[in-house]
Parts: structure tokens; sequence; C-alpha cells
């Protein structure tokens, strides 16, 4: 199949915030202002716009897609809004990727955006909604019910201990201290995580990311763009996505097959066999400290059940043998659903260019993966990233 | 040489800035109302609830008793085939201790949310719904529980018609 290689040119962000002065329109002009100026490109260089933005019920602004363009850069351009939950922020690059790699469109601008303090008094209300309308809500439930149900089953399954889980905290906290975005940055003991408020066992309140509001953008180039415009372009060498069944209660749950099955994909398409030899820094999901341990096993970097040990190990710190979350994660740097996913992929783009400041990874590393997890627990959304141009 | 860009932009609100008055914001509140349709398995299944019994549907072909019901087979892609009755006993396939109610006020007793797998459908096949009757520090996974039913004049064909399930004491 001939398709055109595609790299990531451009990368911005605003601060992620509790709460922001700026409306959700603002946040993306922001944003995708920031991406240009970091390309050195203008508008009218941008072929098409991408747009990734969770559900309508937390900025509370119905048809958001809509509301959005003119932030977006959408005026007068082909302009389409993706969504699939949580997993959008990456998803959505995986979508410019074929806007562009096919041959339609020499560049696409990726704008994510989520404004979730509009949401009184507290953005948990619209999270009810995500359950079945008739089979669950009549139970009341919150959305920590489902992460921690989830939690449980994995911890289960793999014997794995409280202080396990608490050390992604505790890493993700301290990186985010590095990010100059950063909502959450803290410098904390696994004690402290475990002695924080106990939301919904085995879920304390350190291990869970805030509700924040912000924005990410990111330009992609066709080959020829980005040769001619960048002397480092971030490559994309690869994109995967795949979903579950909506029928939550009838899966495994200690093992996110479906992101095994988004990631084989965007690593085949990498020409990757041994994922855990041939990735240098990975950017997984951590909305919850279990998520990003759970994921890494999903992502094949590390054997099911084992994550908790190599991150007790130190393989995962910034300065160990595969770096995760070396931004800070959602747990740190903060959680605007849809821009906390494109935040990843400004990370590996900044990391992969050796421009992460204080939070560069050691080792010139030349290819780092990013993913997201969303819907109802079921959504893997992949993208492998590089320095090398893809065969 | 061209200047660095500016990355990060933005501006936070704290409780001092929204105190001093300096901002606005304009509030609604949605009145939505809708009226779901329950479709022809859900349908079933809440009237077989108001029955106080629990019923599943089976697909022939990869040989699966599916709960919640479903008129057609999501792997096979195919239409299910018969209707099935489970028990309305299970094991506690998993489950939080939750210290927050759905509206985020902070609970002295948890809830104690779980998925029940079900006796007589496939293995794995579970539900939402919630354990009492037990202290919150003694529920396992694999812990063998009953549905205890509202009673008869009480239940509306919901799965709240389960008023909640207990352990089974041996
Ligand atoms: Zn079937």
């Amino acid at each position: 199949m001939s398709r055109r290689k595609v790299a990531v040119v451009g990368a911005g962000m605003t601060k992620f915030m509790h709460r922001a002065l700026e409306t959700p329109k603002e946040l993306a002009w922001l944003a995708a202002k920031s991406a240009l100026e970091s390309a050195d490109m203008k508008l009218n260089q941008i072929d098409c716009i991408v747009l990734g933005s969770a559900p309508d019920a937390f900025d509370g602004v119905h048809m958001k897609g809509e509301y959005l363009s003119d932030g977006c850069g959408g005026w007068k351009k082909p302009y389409l809004r993706c969504y699939v939950g949580g997993g959008t922020g990456v998803y959505a690059v995986a979508q410019a990727w074929f806007h562009v790699a096919s041959g339609l469109f020499d560049t696409a601008l990726v704008v994510c955006e989520e404004k979730m303090s509009s949401c009184l008094p507290h953005p948990q209300a619209a999270f009810l909604t995500i359950f079945d309308h008739i089979t669950e809500q009549p139970l009341k439930p919150n959305l920590l019910w489902i992460f921690a149900l989830e939690q449980t089953r994995y911890m289960e399954t793999y014997g794995i201990a409280l202080e396990d889980i608490a050390r992604v905290s505790v890493k993700n906290k301290r990186n985010a201290l590095d990010h100059p975005a950063a909502q959450l940055g803290a410098d904390l003991t696994i004690k402290d995580v475990l002695a924080s408020e106990v939301m919904a066992w085995p879920v304390h309140r350190l291990m869970v990311s805030p509700t924040s509001d912000g924005a990410a953008a990111v330009i992609l180039a066709g080959e020829e763009i980005a040769r001619r415009i960048s002397d480092r372009p971030a490559w994309i060498q690869g994109v995967g996505w795949c979903l579950d069944t909506a029928y939550w209660t009838n899966r495994d749950l200690a093992y996110p097959e479906y992101v095994e099955k988004a990631a084989w994909m965007a690593y085949r398409m990498a020409g990757i066999r041994e994922p855990r030899k041939e990735i240098n820094i990975a950017e997984p999901y951590d909305p919850f400290a279990y998520k990003e341990l759970h994921h890494l096993e999903g992502l094949q970097l590390a054997p099911k059940g084992q994550a908790p040990k190599l991150l007790a190990d130190g393989v995962f710190e910034r300065n160990g043998d595969l770096p995760v979350t070396p931004s800070g994660g959602l747990l740190g740097v903060g959680n605007p659903i849809a821009a906390a996913g494109l935040m990843k992929i400004c990370e590996l783009f900044w990391q992969l260019r050796g421009e992460a400041g204080t939070r560069q990874v050691p080792g010139k590393p030349e290819r780092g993966v990013a993913q997201a997890w969303g819907d109802l627990m079921q959504v893997g959304t992949v993208v492998v990233m590089g320095t090398k141009e893809p065969a | 040489m061209k200047p660095e860009p500016k990355l990060v932009r933005g501006t936070p609100l704290d409780e001092k800035a929204l105190k001093r008055g300096k901002t606005f914001s304009v509030t609604y509140e949605p009145r939505l109302r809708y009226g779901w349709d329950t479709g022809q398995a859900i349908s079933r299944y809440l009237a077989e609830l108001k029955e106080g019994r629990l019923i599943a549907r089976s697909c022939r072909k990869c040989e699966r008793v599916m709960i919640p019901p479903r008129m057609f087979c999501e792997r096979c892609f195919r239409p299910t085939d018969e209707w099935v009755y489970v028990k309305d006993t299970g094991k506690i396939f998993t489950f939080s201790l939750c210290y927050v109610s759905w509206d985020v006020r902070r609970l002295k007793q948890p809830e104690i949310p779980a998925v029940i797998e079900i006796d007589g459908a496939s293995p794995g096949m579970g539900i939402l719904h919630v354990v009492k009757k037990i202290a919150p520090g003694k529920v396992r996974i694999g812990m063998a529980v009953r549905a205890v039913w509202r009673p008869k004049a009480k239940r509306i064909g919901s799965v709240t018609d389960i008023a909640y399930w207990q352990p089974i004491k041996n």
C-alpha cells in the first residue's frame, strides 16, 4: 500500500488548570497558536483541521465541535471533530495522520480541548451519564466505581499490593514538577499517597487525576513539507486503535486486550517486533495510578502483572531503562480529557527532539509510544513516533 | 534567530481571583427530559425482574448465555436464540468500598458496588449491582451472594427491584 510518510512538526499547549479564565474557544486558540509558532507556520499553510474533544456535557456547550471551530483555525477549511472519550487525544492524531498519509492534505492542525470546570458543582455529575441508562444508571453509580472495580480485579488477579500502585502517583506527580504547564506536580512519598483519603477502596485520592481546563495542539505534515520546514521532524511510525464491547461487566477487566490489539496495529506498521527492546520512552494513559501499569502491560512493555515490579525496580523512572510518563502525565500535569491525551503526543515530540528541558530523558530517545484510553473502559488508542523516517 | 516560542499560555483562576469579582460567569441549568424505550431484550429483562427472576439470552454459535440479555450476539453478529432463566445467586467478580456518593457527598458507611457473576450464565457474565449486609472489611472476590428482592408490590420493572445482594451464609 502506498501512503505518504507523516511527521509531527509543531506542538503547543496551554497550562492545565483547575479553572481557567479563558473560554473553551480561547483555550483552543492559545494551543493552536503555540503549535503554529513552534513550527514557524501560519494558518494559511494548514490544509485541514482535526478537533478532539470529549463529552459536550463538561463544557456544557452543545455541538462543541462547531462552537470550537474558530478557535481551532477551522475558518473555511475542511474540519472534523472526532471523539472516543478519554481515548480522543491520541486518536485525533491517528485521524489527522490518515488525512495526510492518504495524500488528501499536505498539512493538518490537531487541536484538543476540554473545560471541565464549567460543570457545577462538580463534573462528576456529567460522568454519571456514561453508564448504561437503563440497566446501570438507576443504581446511582459514580465514575470512581468503574475504576475501583477494575483496579480490584487487576490487583487480585496478579497479587499486586497497593504500595505498588501508589508508586505511580509518586513518580508522575514528581515528574510533573518539571512541566511548565502542570497543575498538580508534587513531591510525595508512597506513605503520603496511602494516607490520602480513600475515595473508593482501593482508590485513594492521590491516585486520581484532577479535573482540568486546558488545550493542546500539534501540526502534522507530509514528508516533502516535513523535510523542508523542520530540521527534526518527529515521524509518525504507526497508529492503532481498537474498541472492546460496551458490556463491560462481561469483560475480564484484569488485562486490557483492546490496548494490546491497538498496540500491535501500531507496532506492525512501525516494523516493531519486540516492543520492550525497540521503544525508548512511553507515555501511557494514567487517569488513575493503576491504569498506567495496566496499560504498560497492554502495550507489551511489561509482562502481565509485572509492571508494578518493573516500576519498583526503577525501570520506569525518567533515568531508568524505559522512562514512562516523563511528562508527569494526567496525575501530575492534569486531565482536561482530550487535551491530556494530546499532551502525551506533545511530550513525545519534545523528548524526541531533545527539547524537553529539565524533563529530558537521557540517551537521546529514538522512538516513543503514546496511548490513551476511554469510552466505557473499552477503547485503546496508540501512536508510535520516532526520529527515523519510516521505511 | 527567531525568539523561543511561548508554548504554555492560559490564566488560572484561584479562589482569590473569583472573590475579587473581576470575573464573570453565566449559569445555565438544562431542563431536559427523556423517556428511553427499553427495547426488546431489556423490556423482557425488566418484566422478569418485576416477577423476581433473572433472565438471559443464549447464542447457539458461541454457546454463551448472556446477561444482561441482548437480541443479537455482538461476537457472532447474529440473532441470539433463546431466553434462559438464570439463578438469582452469583459470585462477587470484583467490588469496591465507595465513600463518595454519585453527587460527590462523603459517606461514613461505604457503598459496596460490585460486578456479580451470575450463576447459570456463562463464566464471566456479570451485572453491576450493590452488596449490603456485610462488614465492608469482610467482602472478598469470589464470595457467594444472593439477590434480596424488594417486596412484590413495590417492584417497578427496574434493576432496583433487586434491593441489593447479600452473602449466602453456609
Ligand atoms: Zn455468539
